[in-house]
């Protein structure tokens, strides 16, 4: 049937009037949608590349943190980063200078921060190997050599950001699975608004020995283009609006990154042939209900 | 062909229509009289399967009504052309297109038929009104137009209710006459009618059987006619 309605049937969209209401609540209802439906997958697709990004950012970093007093912290941040050294899964170690640490805390305490004057704790960045290191044993040795040392392998924020992430994404997709079903209703509210008014229609080709696959056909093939025209539309402008967006940046954080990258750009326009396939499935069913009640 | 064996059909709590039994031979020409409100276009609607008796059974081309599914029903309908009194067409088509319905529906609109719609249409006098839309069209235009949607498929039966209820005398003899050469073509024709004058002229024309509903039966009319 699907292949019906691609390939037409001039006569038999004739027979079924031109109606002007549910023509355009069909092309608004699909329209809409389908822009909606848009950012939706832009949030998912976001949603998807942060947790994507933090979880590489966070995942093979560490940071090992010095508090000592101020004539110990020296030599106990060199018997860190030896201990580091010889750590197997670590691919390196390094002591961050007073500029960065100084950068580090300026967002809270402002440019002119005396770090000198300050027990700041030092701050040792480590990077994993893909392997990664054992936690728990490297704990273990610090305790014993280094006792100022604290060690943050970042589990405790990476697991909830990508959490975070994760649920975005999830909403994302629940998001269109939602619009896909209201898309249905409305339309299928249309095509019974449309059965409804053409009841005389009906009955006239019931009387001349049409069969309810010719009459159905004329009704989804109808609704099915509208909703593929509207959708067109929608995605279109849907995708101008995301391109309109700020482009990413680092200082935007999330929000600025909302869009589509690369292959991504292809995704939306899935949007309104799905869009054509739930108009098809909900006029079909409404048709066919119409049609038996009718009989 | 058609046929109805004791049948009954209820209406509004009431029966309207009890103990009718009749055959449409091929080839037969039947009246069906009553006064208004008898049950003429229900019986109508009984020989082509658009109501189902109450009790009784139809037999439509050796099926019964009850056993066939609505694709069933659409297709028995092809070879039948019903002629309704208020002639039902769809009102956005123009008259050709709307006397090729029932090509278009069966999906045989090929060139050959589109030929044969021409000659269809001057047949009954509507050649010059082939783009009027319906509601352009006289009450006498309708029927015609009607007349020849229900013929176009080469039907083995026409059913006409009151085919003229709405157009003048002259009209009716011309309506009469297409349904007399229809007839003549080996048609098995049945004409619901009020219009006596008519069934009268038709006797001059044609073998002609006169059935009359009367107390919810179905009887053979008198001598009267």
């Amino acid at each position: 049937m699907i292949a019906t309605v691609a390939a037409g049937d001039a006569q038999a969209d004739r027979v079924v009037p031109p109606t002007g209401f549910t023509a355009r609540l069909t092309l608004f209802a699909a329209g809409t949608m389908a822009f909606l439906t848009v950012f939706a997958l832009a949030l998912s697709l976001a949603s998807g590349r942060l947790a994507q990004r933090w979880g590489d950012e966070l995942a093979q970093s560490s940071t090992l943190r010095i508090s000592a007093p101020a004539e110990q912290l020296d030599a106990q941040t060199a018997a860190a980063l030896r201990l580091l050294e010889t750590t197997p899964g670590i691919a390196s170690a390094r002591a961050l200078s007073d500029k960065e640490q100084r950068a580090l805390l300026e967002p809270w305490f402002g440019p002119d921060l005396p770090v000198d004057s300050l027990p700041i704790p030092q701050l040792i960045e480590i990077r994993e190997t893909d392997d990664g290191y054992d936690s728990a044993g490297l704990r273990l040795r610090l305790q014993a050599e280094v006792p100022g040392a604290v060690l943050d392998d970042h589990t405790r924020w990476r697991k909830p950001l990508e959490r975070a992430a994760g649920r975005l994404r999830l909403l994302g997709w629940v998001a269109i699975a939602l619009i896909g079903a209201t898309t249905g209703a409305m339309i299928t509210l249309a095509a019974n608004a449309a059965l409804a008014a053409n009841a005389q229609v009906i009955s006239v080709l019931r009387l001349i020995g049409a069969q309810d696959s010719y009459i159905a056909r004329a009704f989804v093939r109808r609704f099915t283009l509208r909703a593929l025209a509207g959708a067109a539309i929608g995605t279109v402008m849907g995708m101008g609006a995301i391109l309109l967006l700020p482009a990413a940046q680092d200082e935007g954080g999330f929000l600025t990154g909302l869009g589509f990258t690369g292959a991504g750009w292809a995704l939306p326009l899935m949007i309104p042939p799905l869009a054509a396939v739930v108009a098809y499935a909900a006029t079909g069913a409404a048709a066919r209900r119409t049609l038996s009640e009718l009989a | 062909m058609i046929e109805l064996e004791n049948i009954a059909y209820n209406y509004g709590g009431g029966e309207l229509l009890s103990e009718i039994s009749l055959k449409l031979a091929p080839g037969s020409f039947h009246f069906l009289t009553g006064p208004s409100g008898s049950g003429k276009t229900t019986f109508l609607k009984l020989c082509y399967g658009a109501l189902i008796p109450t009790a009784g059974s139809v037999q439509l081309f050796g099926q019964d009504v009850r056993q066939m599914d609505r694709d069933g029903h659409a297709l028995a309908r092809r070879r039948i052309g019903v002629v309704h009194q208020d002639c039902q067409f769809l009102d956005h088509l123009p008259v050709a297109d709307n006397v090729a319905l029932p090509l278009t529906v069966s999906g045989r609109d090929s060139l050959e038929q589109v030929s044969n719609l021409k000659e269809l249409l001057n047949w009954v006098g509507l050649g010059h009104r082939a783009s009027a839309l319906p509601p352009e069209l006289s009450g006498g235009e309708r029927q015609r137009a009607a007349l020849a949607r229900a013929v176009i498929m080469s039907p083995e039966v026409v059913l006409a209710d009151e085919p003229t209820g709405n157009v003048d005398w002259e009209m009716s003899q011309r309506l009469l006459q297409l349904l007399v050469e229809l007839n003549r073509m080996g048609k098995t024709i049945l004409i619901a009618t009020h219009d006596l004058n008519l069934i009268r002229t038709a006797k001059h024309h044609v073998q002609a059987r006169v059935l009359r509903i009367s107390n919810r039966k179905l009887q053979l009319a008198g001598a009267d006619l």
